[in-house]
Formats: structure tokens, C-alpha cells, sequence
């Protein structure tokens, strides 16, 4: 049996807190990094997220669940939101919001889709879009750590501008493989065209089955789907990949 | 109580449904899942109710499209808070399906391919609120939607729902199924927002 991510009693880890924003980083021209303080977090493993609390003045309430980016900090979080145009919270969140402003959040939540740092066999990471944000944050907590296990990341974006934590991915960890795919656009001189992800650019960085290997999937959900069943036709087994999908919708 | 956030407006929902604590209104369908969606072949597909003495009844796929179909149009709520209304259905209630089962159980934990699991009270399976569903707004149900059939009970979070049925087994103590055993809540009931443990 699975047992919970974070121990300790259920109703403190799902009571709601309030969060204060304490900064803010532009990641692309259409995502947006919030550095939120929550007093008494109870800390949290890569890949979880928090549900979100919204509070119009009349009392209209509504919820969304971000992942978290960050490694565990103390009372410091940070949700990476992409802007939808005509959603109802990310423009809220990735626009309007200014330092000091409150937030209402609960979680962690998630405990399937988290790399434990007492894993010890060799992970992949597969991104498309804005599911690199729960992988960053195994990365980084690996990072945190000094841990050698073995990680490749395999991250899809549209454009080189598209690119989530460019700098910070492009200053390898050691023992960490960063392939970036592009499917629009491509840097000057990049050797493969732009095009969806392929059988052959999963075939390059996927681990050898007998390596126990753990796989994360992580994006839109096309992106997911098609990409997960490459990676089963490719010989990994469904039962080393653990997915997690983004709707398109809700904002 | 909560925390007026500053400046946030929302936006009221758009049609005449009523809408859970915490939930908005999607008109897509996203898709969640744990894993790779798995591809099971109709004709090895075998759907079976197994009750606590280890007594079995199994349906093949033949058997099933046999039976009566109902088409229910009902809302899904899932617990990453979407909310679709008036989603159009086919497949078999499962009051027809667990009318000849002898049994003491009162609860359920549901199996499905690809190993994910769901536990429910047996009674919310019954009294027309569940079906085993393999055709979705008019069409076969899609492998990424659950098909070919999905276990459909729109009275609880949609993870209650799961995809790629293969079995109920009923049983006298209740079990954790996978996202239960991972800290979601035992009933899931949207609209007393029972979406973790301790909710």
C-alpha cells in the first residue's frame, strides 16, 4: 500500500493557509513564477501540488490546483502558472497579483506523481509544455540533495522562447542529460527540424528496461498520451511510467 | 473563514447547473491517469463480479452488448475541480448486472486493466446511480476516456468512475483502492467536497 507523501496528521497538512506573495519571476512571455510564504508549511516531495483558493469580494469562491516548481525551502513555495487568455484564475495569478498580496492554499496533494529521494534507480523526465513544472521540481530536489542518481530530461516546447528555466537547465547538475525538442521553431543551426516528439527522440534518451528505470510523463494530455505509448512500444513498461496531465482548459 | 482576495473577480457560472464547492465548469473533456492508457482488445475483454465467498460472474464483451442498454445524461465532477454538464452515455446499469449476485458485502473495490483500483459502498452502485459504459456522446467510449467500457458513477468524483473496467470485488471490510491509498477520500461525494482524507 502507497502510504501518504508527507507524514504527519491529515487535517494540518489539508487545512487551508494563507500564503503571501513575496516575489514574482517571468519564466516566458507567457508564464510566471510566484514565490509564496506560508507559515508553518509542512514541506512536501517533487512532483506534488497544492490546490489554490480564490475569494471575490461577494464571497464568490473557486480552486486550481498548480504543481509545485520548488525544491522543499522551509515556509517558501513556488507555483510556476501559465497565463491562459481567457481563463478565469491563471490571468489572476500571472498578472494581476502584486508583492504582499494574499493567497489562500492547501497540500501538499499527489502522492503517486513524486520522485523520492530514496529512489536509487535512473529516471527520465518527459515534458511538453508546462508539465516541465513538477519535473523541475524533482530536479532541483534532486539538485538540493547532492544525489547521483541518474536523470535525463527530454522537455518539448514550442519555441526557444518557450523554454521554462532555461538558464537554470542549461548550467548542468552532473549526472543530469538535458535534451531540449522543438515543434514550432527551432535556435539558429539546431540539427533536428521542428517537429512533434518521435519514437526516435524517445529511443535516445529512454533508459534500458533492465535497468528499473522510472519514467514521468508530464504535460498536455495529447502530448502525454502519444508519448506514453511510444515509450510502451519502445519496451518500457507501463507499469515504470507514471503520467500526469494538463487539460486545456479552466485557466 | 475566508480570505478576500484582492481584486479577483471570477467569473459567475455561465449556465443554469449547479456547480460543487470548489468545482468550475469545463466544456471539454481532460483526461487523467495515472499511467499509460492501456489497449485492451474486445475480444479478450472480460468484465467479472466476484463476491466475498470468491464466487464469480463473468460477462464477455459479446454478453454485455447483449444486455439492455440505458444511455443516462448526467455531470462529472473530478476532484482537479472541472466540472462537465449533461455528458450523454450508453451502457448497462449495474443493478441489472448485480441483480443475481448473493452477497453480504457492502463495499466495493473495483479493478481495472493496466492494475488501477477504486473502493465505493456496494450501494452506490446500485439503485440506478452506476453503469458499465462503453459508448460516450453517441460514439464507442475513446481507450483515453476508459474505454472499452469504464465504470460510471456520476454521483462521485470521476476517479470513482474507472476507466477500463475489468471487475468489482465485493467485499465485507472496505479497502483502500490506488488514489484512496495515496490520501483521497474513501466516498468522494463532490458535493460535500470530499476530495482527501479527512475531508
Amino acid at each position: 500500500m502507497a502510504r501518504a507523501a508527507v507524514s504527519g496528521r491529515l487535517g494540518e497538512r489539508l487545512r487551508w493557509r494563507v500564503a503571501t506573495l513575496v516575489g514574482q519571476r517571468e519564466e516566458t512571455p507567457t508564464t510566471r513564477t510566484l514565490v509564496l510564504d506560508v507559515p508553518g508549511w509542512p514541506g512536501h516531495l517533487a512532483g506534488q501540488h497544492v490546490d489554490v483558493r480564490l475569494t471575490a469580494e461577494d464571497g464568490y469562491s473557486t480552486q486550481r490546483s498548480y504543481s509545485i516548481a520548488s525544491a522543499p525551502d522551509g515556509a517558501l513555495l513556488e507555483l510556476t502558472v501559465q497565463r491562459v487568455s481567457d481563463g478565469e484564475v491563471s490571468p489572476y495569478l500571472a498578472g494581476d497579483l502584486v508583492d504582499g498580496d494574499l493567497l489562500e492554499l492547501r497540500g501538499p496533494v499527489g502522492g503517486w506523481f513524486v520522485w523520492r529521494p530514496e529512489q536509487t534507480e535512473p529516471v527520465l523526465l518527459v515534458a511538453g509544455g508546462s508539465g516541465i513544472v513538477p519535473l523541475m521540481a524533482m530536479i532541483r530536489t534532486r539538485r538540493q540533495l547532492g544525489s547521483t542518481t541518474p536523470f535525463r530530461l527530454l522537455y518539448s516546447v514550442r519555441t526557444p522562447e518557450d523554454r521554462m528555466y532555461a538558464d537554470e537547465l542549461q548550467a548542468l547538475d552532473p549526472g543530469l542529460e538535458v535534451t531540449f525538442l522543438y515543434t514550432r521553431q527551432v535556435p539558429e543551426g539546431w540539427p533536428r527540424f521542428p517537429s512533434r516528439i518521435t519514437e526516435k527522440d524517445l529511443a535516445a534518451v529512454a533508459w534500458a528496461p533492465e535497468t528499473l528505470a522510472t519514467t514521468y510523463v508530464c504535460g498536455p494530455t495529447p502530448f502525454v498520451e502519444y508519448a506514453a505509448d511510444l515509450l510502451v512500444e519502445l519496451g518500457q513498461a507501463p507499469d515504470r511510467i507514471r503520467t500526469e496531465r494538463f487539460g486545456p482548459t479552466g485557466g | 473563514m475566508a480570505i478576500v482576495s484582492r481584486g479577483f473577480q471570477g467569473r459567475r457560472r455561465s449556465s443554469d447547473h449547479r456547480l460543487p464547492p470548489g468545482q468550475y465548469e469545463t466544456r471539454d473533456f481532460p483526461v487523467l491517469s495515472a499511467g499509460p492508457t492501456p489497449r485492451v482488445d474486445r475480444d479478450a475483454w472480460q468484465f467479472s463480479v466476484v463476491t466475498e465467498a470468491g464466487e464469480r460472474r463473468s460477462w464477455s464483451w459479446r454478453e454485455l452488448m447483449a444486455l439492455p442498454a440505458e444511455r443516462p445524461v448526467v455531470d462529472l465532477h473530478c476532484v482537479t475541480k472541472w466540472s462537465k454538464f449533461g455528458t450523454a452515455w450508453q451502457g448497462v446499469s449495474l443493478d441489472l448486472l448485480l441483480a443475481d449476485v448473493e452477497t453480504e458485502a457492502e463495499y466495493a473495490l473495483v479493478h481495472s486493466y493496466g492494475g488501477y483500483t477504486t473502493n465505493l459502498p456496494l450501494k452506490d452502485l446500485l439503485d440506478g446511480q452506476a453503469w458499465i459504459a462503453y459508448g460516450y456522446d453517441g460514439r464507442d467510449l475513446t481507450p483515453e476516456h476508459g474505454g472499452p467500457a469504464r465504470l460510471l458513477v456520476p454521483h462521485l468524483y470521476l476517479w470513482k468512475s474507472a476507466k477500463w473496467v475489468r471487475g468489482i470485488e465485493l467485499l465485507v471490510k472496505d479497502e483502500p483502492g490506488f488514489w484512496e491509498s495515496a490520501g483521497y477520500h474513501d466516498y468522494g461525494d463532490p458535493w460535500r467536497e470530499q476530495r482527501y482524507q479527512g475531508d
